[in-house]
């Protein structure tokens, strides 16, 4: 499952990342890592981009940055 | 002695740098404010010391330009004390930064930055405990309100005096990102204990201000506010202002000649200390004090939240919104500030677009020109003009230029009350740079131009403009004001007085010829400084284009206004 394929609020764990090597190093950048919980906490109108909850600060992620974010539900 | 501020952006470095070196750094609410370092000398109980503020950055073998400044600075230089300011709200992402630190084996100390912000969101963050596991000193710090400043130096000194407190403790694991992130992690959970996470008032307010309809209708509200207020600020100010002045130069003109040379240049330098007095002054400092405040309480973010999918249609992404909103100060720090995107294309894009946003030099002309003799909704109708020009040139760029760039992320930091020392210093400081490279330049100018009216020189700059004018219905005399326009965009308005022969300017030019020029104004040729920007950020061939196109887009605005103040 993608990131951007996502409902609000629903709790997610990051498996990895798709898009090749640059993708990583800016996830890596902004303290992204496979292995963090994340949720939408809302989405820009417009289909605009999602705020996204990780390890407890907001991030604004764009559309097509979100479809390269590979996640799985946490159980 | 040499200490450097090392720390993720948004840490409040830049605040602490503030705090002690009085005001040298501009600091934001945002990612990516500072994109070089900055130095200063501090005095600490009776030693001068410096002190470097470093880019924020997540990690210190990255590839933008703020993580190779910091990276090439700590590896380059000979460093007495690292000291690493931490967020304690963001303790995870902050000491990611910290471990990679610890491995420069370089004498060290933490900073635990917003220990007023721990308080109020209930966190319980023990400092000691990290402190004894990693080895370096960690102190407490409220940077914005001073408090922990003098004794974080002191400690600094007294590391530098017993030579130690570099951290052997924290070296056996993995030295990769992957790991620093889990380690990081282990350590968060270990000395921060959270208290109930309630629904806070960011939430709350976040519900209004990021909504799909009341975000926007926000939105609209708050710069309509801003301008508003830039406007009643700057009425209130600059006619008695102006009446004052006019009252000293009319006096002075009572006693000197104006028939010899050294009249005509005293007379000239008077009327450029007036302008940038009366005419600059009273508009500059209520916008830039507004401009801090938005940025300070953290609401730029979410605009470019709100607007990266209306920005995605001119070809950029929300984040380039921060050099157009920047841009409406000064251009300079907007093209210096598109460092911060990855692309060079979208670089190019946003610093194309945001030379075009009018900036508080242009502001005055719009102000002094459209709004004092046309109406302030005049004004607003060339800002919505100027917003639709703009989005007409970012679509025919991105037509030429594929999009082919990432997208965009940025992190949202909380709200946060401003301080108005922190709002008024940074207000200061680039009416600072307004003062001591604009003034002289506008006081010059005013006296060059009075000497080529004197010996009757300036008609030849009318021929040369000539085409414009004539193109666009003006009178042939508002080419000298249009070509010292260039040197700095003020200059168009304080000239235009020289020029034409009157400083009420509704009884030498109509109504549509004033907003005709100012519309050129507004969109020809960058002024000197940008320019210079320019070639130093995109390189001589894109500052040419960019000229090029602004030439151009001029031109057909000024064309399109014309044609409208015929038909009208």
């Amino acid at each position: 499952m993608r990131l951007n394929e996502l409902d609000e609020n629903i709790w997610v764990t990051i498996l990895g990342f798709s898009g090749g090597e640059k993708m990583h190093e800016r996830m890596t950048q902004h303290g992204i890592y496979p292995g963090d919980k994340t949720r939408i906490i809302r989405t820009a109108p417009l289909k605009g981009p999602f705020l996204v909850e990780v390890s407890g600060r907001e991030l604004i992620i764009g559309r097509s940055l979100a479809k390269n974010i590979l996640v799985e539900l946490s159980v | 002695m040499k200490f450097v501020l090392v720390g993720r952006p948004n840490c409040g470095k830049s605040t602490l740098f503030n705090q002690v070196a009085g005001y040298k750094a501009e600091t934001g609410n945002f990612h990516g404010t500072t994109v070089t370092y900055t130095e200063s000398k501090v005095r600490v109980v009776g030693e001068v010391i410096d002190v470097v503020d470093l880019p924020g950055t997540y990690i210190l073998d990255g590839s933008n330009p703020a993580e190779k400044v910091t990276h090439d600075y700590l590896l380059n230089n000979s460093v007495d004390v690292i000291i690493n300011v931490i967020d304690a709200t963001f303790l995870t992402q902050s000491l990611e930064l910290t471990l990679e630190l610890l491995k420069l084996n370089k004498p060290m100390l933490i900073a635990m930055n917003m220990m007023d912000e721990v308080q109020r969101t209930g966190l319980k963050v023990d400092g000691p405990g990290l402190q004894e596991l990693l080895g370096v000193r960690v102190l407490p710090l409220v940077a914005s309100k001073g408090r922990g400043v003098k004794s974080l130096f002191l400690q600094a000194k007294a590391i530098v005096a017993e030579g130690q407190a570099i951290s052997e403790r924290y070296q056996d694991y993995e030295d990769t990102p992957i790991s620093r992130h889990k380690k990081a992690i282990e350590l968060a959970e270990q000395f921060v204990k959270q208290g109930e996470r309630n629904l806070t008032f960011r939430d709350r307010l976040d519900d209004v201000l990021l909504h799909p309809v009341y975000g926007y209708i926000g939105l609209a509200l708050i710069l309509l506010l801003f301008f508003q207020g830039v406007y009643g600020v700057g009425q209130l100010i600059e006619p008695p202002l102006l009446t004052f002045f006019e009252g000293i130069i009319k006096n002075i003109n009572s006693h000197i000649s104006s028939q010899n040379l050294i009249g005509v240049l005293i007379n000239g330098v008077l009327q450029g200390v007036m302008a940038g007095f009366a005419i600059v002054l009273p508009y500059l400092f209520p916008f830039l004090v507004g401009l801090g405040f938005l940025e300070d309480v953290g609401y730029l973010p979410r605009i470019a939240f709100m607007m990266d999918s209306l920005m995605h249609r001119i070809g950029l992404h929300g984040k380039a919104i921060v050099p157009f909103i920047l841009g409406y100060g000064c251009n300079v720090p907007a093209i210096m500030s598109t460092r911060t995107l990855e692309d060079s294309r979208e670089r190019f894009i946003a610093a194309t677009l945001s030379t075009l946003v009018p900036c508080a030099a242009r502001l005055v002309v719009v102000f002094g020109l459209v709004a004092f003799y046309l109406g302030p909704l005049w004004a607003l109708g060339l800002y919505m003009l100027n917003l639709f020009v703009i989005a007409l040139t970012g679509r025919i760029l991105t037509m030429l230029l594929p999009d082919t760039s990432p997208g965009m992320i940025l992190e949202m930091p909380p709200y946060r009350i401003p301080t108005l020392k922190a709002v008024l210093n940074k207000a200061w400081f680039r009416i600072r740079e307004f003062l001591v490279e604009a003034w002289p330049t506008l006081i010059f100018g005013s006296a060059a131009l009075a000497i080529l009216v004197f010996y009757d020189l300036a008609k030849y700059f009318n021929y040369l403009v000539k085409p414009i004018t004539w193109l666009l219905d003006l009178p042939e005399a508002v080419g000298v004001p249009l070509i010292f326009g260039i040197l700095r965009k003020e200059l168009s308005l304080i000239m235009l007085g020289q020029a034409l022969g009157s400083v009420n300017y509704s009884n030498v030019l109509t109504n549509a010829q004033l907003f005709t020029f100012t519309v050129f104004v507004v969109f020809f040729i960058p002024c000197a400084a940008t320019l210079i920007m320019l070639k130093k950020e995109l390189g001589t061939k894109k500052m040419l284009w960019v000229t090029v196109i602004t030439i151009l887009i001029a031109l057909t605005a000024g064309g399109v206004s014309r044609l409208l103040g015929w038909l009208i």
